[in-house]
């Protein structure tokens, strides 16, 4: 109960951390003076004087600041700089399960692929196999995610788009899985592999190296001195403990794609979701959808370290009688 | 099943070990030999790195360093461990012979409870349902005097004493009921009193269980309590080895001397200050072409400096590797600070 009260000041703390940080970056760019842009070019002294009035832009800062916040989550009527009228909140409701979506596909991608490569690697030590595949995730890392989606376009959409390869491939955008879960799939499955791929570099990697470390630790020379085959003390013990850092990569890596993170992905597939929406606040400097983006980002990071502590408690029995 | 007599139980030959190091082979192991009998306790002794562990694990199969080399034999009742097939080691292994390690701190898997890492070893030779195998995991931590085993067996590693986790430690190294067990410095991780009990266990464990020990340590004192036999390995080669009584009476080798002087008595006034061996014993890449205790030893004379003297005879199953006694200046026999409580 207290440690749940703690979390929850936490988050609170991070938030205002957040967004006050967010808040003073935006008024101090040179050029981000919201008034001249939302009254439109060459507009009258009085136009300007009353859209400033209006939007509490003649007021302190601080009063500024306490504005938005209320709007953002008292009345929830916050409206975009750049699209007048467009109310904030509802956008990123919308927006929220496209990125949630793709998300989670790709992490099951990539939690799946990554698990099987680094076992075998680290099962296959120092063979051909192991380089191989550690190679492979190298490339994987240093890929960078919009280049390989804009090729994957490419490849898919144009050049081989009439091949029975690719012909089932959709055009760019997103399909509610209500509406139609094949096309829902078919959407997703290249942005899902796309967004996957650095993480499988990243993640195969860490888990070759933890199980490597760990194959010299005493437990695993107890497990093979009882007579297990190798697989089981490599998946039973070596695998299993390696998971507690697994899970807490995890946690941080999930949270902030979910947040907004897969901006690059989104936008390059024409997904729209949060990170699409952010990319196109911070290229119209719109401060109210990227307050409430990073808001939105900032909470599921909170969130999600209270995910990976739940997690952690069921992994590891050392945290347990810690807590 | 059958034991005859004349084959021991274990019967190690000429092992050698040696491991790769910079491009060449560094021999850490060389040309030990010896053998546990029926229901025996041997003790290995040694300084740390003489390679005590190396020839557990030797003789485990479990050295899988790669490029390292183990040549020599291991017969375990008459079968030769060396070079068997993995799956048929993995049987032997933890079924016949079982071993407990150093630290029982980190011998345990952390993210499971000691009495599910117990019915795995038993479920992984025995053909049991989990009940049947946690009955006997259950029953087996009670023989090893571990209180209230029903409770402990549902406890993680961490959260049991030093002691008790050597005890179910050793628990799960007989859930199978072994032949032999190889304890490599089972109590040098635990304080005195907790040290005690769990040698205590130990030696009751051939009453019990039947089962021959093979016990490491570096401590005189542990093997002086516990052992039959003692075998003094110095810098990978076997210094002197016989009937823990001889050993301990007529030592055959300058440095088996000094290491008994370096017990701390048990009873009685403690010497202000033990003797200690000066010096250290040589890495294994710079080991000297003659003895290897030649640098540190009171007798070092020209006949030692040539070749690594080899083992004579002293007495009934009794040899030391030095030159001394074929001499005829062996050393003067002791009367033992200890009494050895094993006849
Ligand atoms: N896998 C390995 N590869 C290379 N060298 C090794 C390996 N294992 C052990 N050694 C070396 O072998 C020597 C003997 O090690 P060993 O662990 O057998 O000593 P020990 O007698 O058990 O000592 P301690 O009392 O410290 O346990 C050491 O010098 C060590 O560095
Ligand atoms: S052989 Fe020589 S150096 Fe070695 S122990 Fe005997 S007397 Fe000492
Ligand atoms: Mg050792």
């Amino acid at each position: 109960m207290t440690a749940l009260l703690r979390r929850a000041g936490q988050t609170l703390l991070v938030l205002l951390g957040v967004s006050v940080l967010v808040f003073g970056v935006f008024f101090a760019t040179p050029g981000a003076d919201p008034t001249a842009r939302i009254a439109g070019r060459n507009a009258s002294p009085q136009t300007m004087e009353k859209v400033r009035h209006e939007y509490g832009f003649d007021r302190p800062l601080p009063v500024q600041y306490a504005i938005m916040m209320k709007k953002l989550f008292i009345t929830r009527d916050l409206a975009s700089y750049a699209n007048r009228g467009e109310r904030v909140v509802p956008e990123i409701m919308q927006a929220a399960p496209v990125t949630a979506c793709l998300v989670c596909g790709a992490a099951f991608i990539w939690v799946t692929v990554s698990i099987a490569m680094g076992t075998v690697a680290a099962a296959m030590k120092d063979t051909w196999v192991d380089r191989g595949l550690m190679m492979l995730g190298l490339v994987g890392i240093s890929i960078p995610v919009f280049w390989l989606g804009e090729v994957a376009n490419l490849v898919t959409q144009n050049r081989y788009h009439d091949t029975w390869l690719f012909s089932w491939v959709p055009g760019l955008g997103y399909v509610p899985f209500s509406q139609s879960p094949l096309g829902w799939l078919r959407a997703l499955v290249i942005p899902w592999t796309v967004l996957a791929v650095m993480f499988i570099g990243i993640y195969s990697r860490v888990l070759r190296t933890d199980l490597v470390t760990l194959a010299g630790e005493d437990f695993m020379r107890t497990a093979r001195a009882k007579g297990l085959s190798p697989a089981r003390v490599l998946l039973w013990h070596g695998l299993r403990t390696s998971m507690v850092t697994f899970v807490s990569l995890f946690g941080m890596d999930f949270a902030q794609l979910v947040g907004g993170g897969a901006l690059l992905t989104e936008v390059v597939f024409g997904l729209p979701g949060v990170g699409r929406l952010t990319y196109r606040a911070l290229t119209t400097l719109d401060l109210p959808v990227i307050m409430a983006t990073v808001m939105y980002s900032a909470v599921f990071v909170v969130l999600a370290n209270a995910a990976v502590d739940v997690v952690y408690l069921f992994l590891d029995p050392r945290v347990r009688d810690a807590g | 099943m059958q034991a005859d007599p004349a084959i021991p139980l274990l019967d190690v030959r000429d092992l050698c070990v040696s491991f790769p190091a910079r491009g060449r082979m560094v021999p850490i192991v060389e040309h030990v030999s010896f053998s546990v009998p029926e229901a025996g306790i041997l003790g290995l002794v040694g300084e740390s790195g003489s390679g005590k562990s190396v020839t557990a694990m030797a003789i485990m199969g479990l050295i899988d360093t790669p490029g390292a080399q183990v040549s020599g034999s291991v017969r375990f009742r008459g079968r030769e461990l060396v070079g068997l097939p993995p799956r048929q080691m993995r049987r032997l292994r933890g079924r016949d012979i079982a071993m407990i390690f150093q630290d029982p701190m980190t011998a345990f898997t952390p993210v499971y409870t000691i009495g599910w890492q117990i019915d795995e070893q038993i479920r992984a030779h025995e053909r049991l349902s989990r009940t049947q195998a946690r009955a006997r995991t259950v029953r087996i931590l009670g023989d090893m005097g571990v209180p209230d085993p029903e409770r402990v067996a549902g406890r993680y590693p961490h959260q049991l004493s030093g002691g008790l986790r050597q005890r179910a430690m050793i628990a799960m190294a007989l859930s199978c009921n072994p032949t032999l067990l190889i304890a490599d410095e089972p109590t040098t991780a635990l304080d005195v009193t907790v040290q005690a009990q769990i040698l205590d266990l130990i030696r009751s464990l051939r009453g019990t269980y039947g089962s021959s020990v093979l016990l490491i340590t570096h401590d005189m004192g542990v093997v002086a309590q516990t052992c039959d036999a003692t075998l003094v390995l110095y810098s990978g080669r076997v210094a002197e080895t016989g009937p823990s009584g001889r050993v301990f009476g007529h030592p055959g080798h300058p440095y088996t001397a000094a290491l008994l002087d370096s017990i701390p008595p048990l009873y009685g006034p403690r010497p202000d200050r033990l003797p200690a061996i000066a010096g250290a014993p040589p890495q294994p890449v710079e080991r000297p072409p003659g003895c290897a205790f030649g640098p540190r030893c009171a007798h070092v004379h020209a006949a030692c400096t040539t070749a690594p003297p080899a083992l004579a005879p002293l007495g009934p199953g009794h040899a030391a590797a030095c030159v001394l006694p074929a001499e005829g200046t062996p050393l003067p026999p002791r009367t033992p600070a200890w009494g050895n409580t094993c006849p």
